[in-house]
């Protein structure tokens, strides 16, 4: 396990066979990539978001927690711009503060998805046979059942709490990535270099973890950023659906679905603005991710 | 070219391939779903009642539940009721649980059948509009715009949607509920924002793979041939091309299903209509176990049995499938 975090997918891996070709088209890959104005765009979203996230209680013009009553579900006004809540809280200090809980565990959930599946989809591509069949139909049947609800189902059998989610959604996807690991495996096992390796007895997990793997960080990196969108995706509507981790802190899914009931009476601010800071952070990420899949295609 | 009958063992044998791979997938979906329901909560109804609750309380509640009894146990009767079509009884509503799964699975399908109805012509035309003005302007509003509206969830899409026509144009209710006895139009009028919600929620996974699998069919060579003939772009297209690329679109149409579903939990909470979603979200607010683990194997059984008929779909179009001959 440790062989493998101990690559970050950000360092360069010199490919054995022809390094300087391989780490020429990787600078130029990455080149193109910041300057595609996806990336761009999507860099700008989600950098908005994390400095939101870290800077949080500084940068919100109110206390978010702070209640006043007699000042509750009042329009956007200049001391309110997003208006107040149903409690009196400032709408605005909510959504500010209220990224940090969701930039905190979905790259946590994914990062656990992104090295269990990894290390999955090697031992089952690698190995083929009886441990890959097995480890296959376990993904096809855990597949069929929709992420929410197999998280519902969790999440009701432990209670919720931040350890439950990561780990469900982290489970859940590594069956997922580990998916896409296998068959990017299974077009590298015949190769040449895997051959060489295996002729020089070199031990399966060096062949899988050091010579394979730096080979197919293409499709795991394009999936962990797809993943990680997705992991806010689920958090957020867990958090709608009430199964959120911790209903004291500001949270965007939480806080909609608590003035829900309000918008037929026309109190739109307080869902408006949290549910357009959820949709604006999956859609950052998913430009980001959409621009990485594009460079690796090229 | 193979001869008929051996044309439909090949169908046969793919799909009775893929049907032992269901049932496999179905076996290990009960033993998961069973584990997730009975043995994760430790003590079901302590989970159930709360850890105030008094413990002769407990206990009377496990022996109710069976839950007192070995894993093995628990786990055969409650498996060889689901085979005879008893599926156990919900807690909360102390129906039996086929009562409620029965009403809530023909309303989810009523509602996903509309939006599928809008979602797939859609969907394939941005993705060949797409295919057909590669890396153009239009291509990466369709691709881009369309990925990044899959991935917003569908209750900000729902909401935003609600605000809109619902509220402030006024244009469409926002309970999807329509009132007893209302005609088809009316009831469709009722069901058009939550089936938009998911026509927003699909469309961007299809068209995207309809324009991948527009874009290799117009690469190919049989297209290449068959402008180099002479025939109009618009034969070529229809004929040589859109055959082609919509194989790979009834595939994903079909891996959909269960994305769907998910999907159903929030939207149908959402606009308050009494599907199978909302029935597995009451389910899990209420603790009430035995419908909970019904009902998620009853969705995996929806989504196995979507999986096959595309496979025997795919099966009849797919020309490779088709005429393959005997292994």
């Amino acid at each position: 396990m440790t062989t493998f975090e101990d690559l970050d997918p950000g360092t360069p891996i010199a490919i054995p066979t022809r390094p300087d070709e391989a780490r020429i088209a990787r600078r130029e890959r990455i080149r193109l990539l910041i300057r595609s104005p996806t990336f761009i765009l999507g860099n700008l979203i989600v950098g908005f978001w994390v400095v939101c996230a870290v800077f949080g209680t500084l940068i919100a013009p109110h206390d978010p927690q702070a209640d006043d009553i007699l000042n509750k579900l009042v329009a956007p006004s200049g001391d309110h711009p997003f208006g107040t809540d149903r409690l009196g809280r400032d709408v605005l200090s909510r959504v500010i503060v209220g990224a940090r809980e969701i930039l905190i565990m979905a790259p946590l959930a994914t990062i656990l998805g992104t090295v269990v599946g990894t290390a999955i989809g090697l031992v089952a591509g690698y190995f083929r046979g009886l441990v890959d069949e097995v480890i296959m139909r376990i993904v096809d049947a855990v597949l069929v059942v929709p992420l929410i609800i197999t998280a519902l189902l969790a999440v009701v059998a432990l209670g919720p709490s931040r350890i439950t989610l990561i780990l469900v959604i982290g489970i859940v996807f590594s069956i997922i990535i580990a998916k896409t690991v296998r068959a990017a495996v299974l077009g590298e096992r015949e190769l040449d270099y895997v051959q060489a390796a295996r002729l020089r007895n070199e031990r399966a997990p060096y062949i899988m973890f050091a010579e394979i793997l730096p080979n197919i960080m293409p499709p795991i990196i394009v999936e962990f950023t797809a993943r990680l969108g997705f992991a806010i995706f689920a958090l957020a509507t867990l958090a709608f659906l009430g199964f959120g981790a911790d209903p004291s802190i500001p949270d965007w899914g939480k806080d909609i679905a608590e003035h829900y009931q309000f918008i037929s009476a026309d109190v739109w601010w307080a869902v408006l603005f949290p549910s357009l800071a959820i949709a604006s952070l999956v859609i950052g990420i998913n430009l980001i991710a959409d621009a990485v899949s594009q460079s690796f295609e090229r | 070219m193979a001869a008929p009958e051996r044309r439909i063992g090949a169908i046969g044998r793919f799909l009775l391939k893929r049907l032992g791979l269901a049932a496999i997938s179905l076996f290990l979906l009960s033993v998961l779903v069973f584990f997730a329901a009975q043995v994760l909560p430790g003590n079901v109804a302590r989970r159930i009642l709360g850890p105030f609750a008094d413990q002769a309380a407990v206990e009377a509640l496990n022996e109710e539940l069976g839950t007192d009894q070995p894993l093995l146990t628990q786990y055969w009767d409650w498996i060889s009721g689901v085979l005879t079509g008893d599926l156990g009884e919900s807690l909360a509503y102390g129906v039996p649980v086929s009562d409620l799964i029965g009403d809530a699975l023909l309303n989810s399908l009523k509602l996903a059948a509309f939006a599928f109805v809008m979602v797939v012509p859609l969907a394939i035309l941005g993705g060949v509009v797409a295919a057909l003005k590669r890396d153009r302007l239009t291509d990466r509003v369709i691709t881009i715009g369309g990925l990044s509206f899959s991935t917003v969830p569908e209750f900000v899409t729902g909401i935003l949607l609600i605000l809109v026509f619902g509220l402030w144009l006024g244009w469409f209710p926002v309970s999807a509920n329509a009132p007893e006895g209302s005609s088809f139009l009316t009831e469709l009028k009722y069901l058009f924002l939550p089936a938009l919600t998911l026509v927003i929620l699909l469309f961007g996974y299809i068209a995207r793979i309809t324009r991948a699998g527009t874009i290799e069919s117009l690469d190919a060579d049989y297209t290449r041939t068959a402008f180099l003939k002479g025939l109009p772009r618009r034969t070529v297209i229809r004929r040589h091309v859109l055959r082609n690329s919509l194989l790979p679109t009834i595939a994903v149409v079909s891996t959909q299903t269960a994305y769907l579903i998910g999907g159903l939990v929030v939207i149908e909470t959402l606009f308050n209509y009494p599907g199978m979603g909302r029935l597995i979200f009451t389910a899990a607010n209420q603790k009430d176990f035995p419908l909970l683990q019904s009902g998620v194997l009853v969705i995996g059984i929806v989504v196995l049995v979507a999986t096959l008929l595309a496979d025997l779909l795919y099966s009849l179009l797919n020309p490779r499938i088709r005429f393959a001959t005997a292994e």
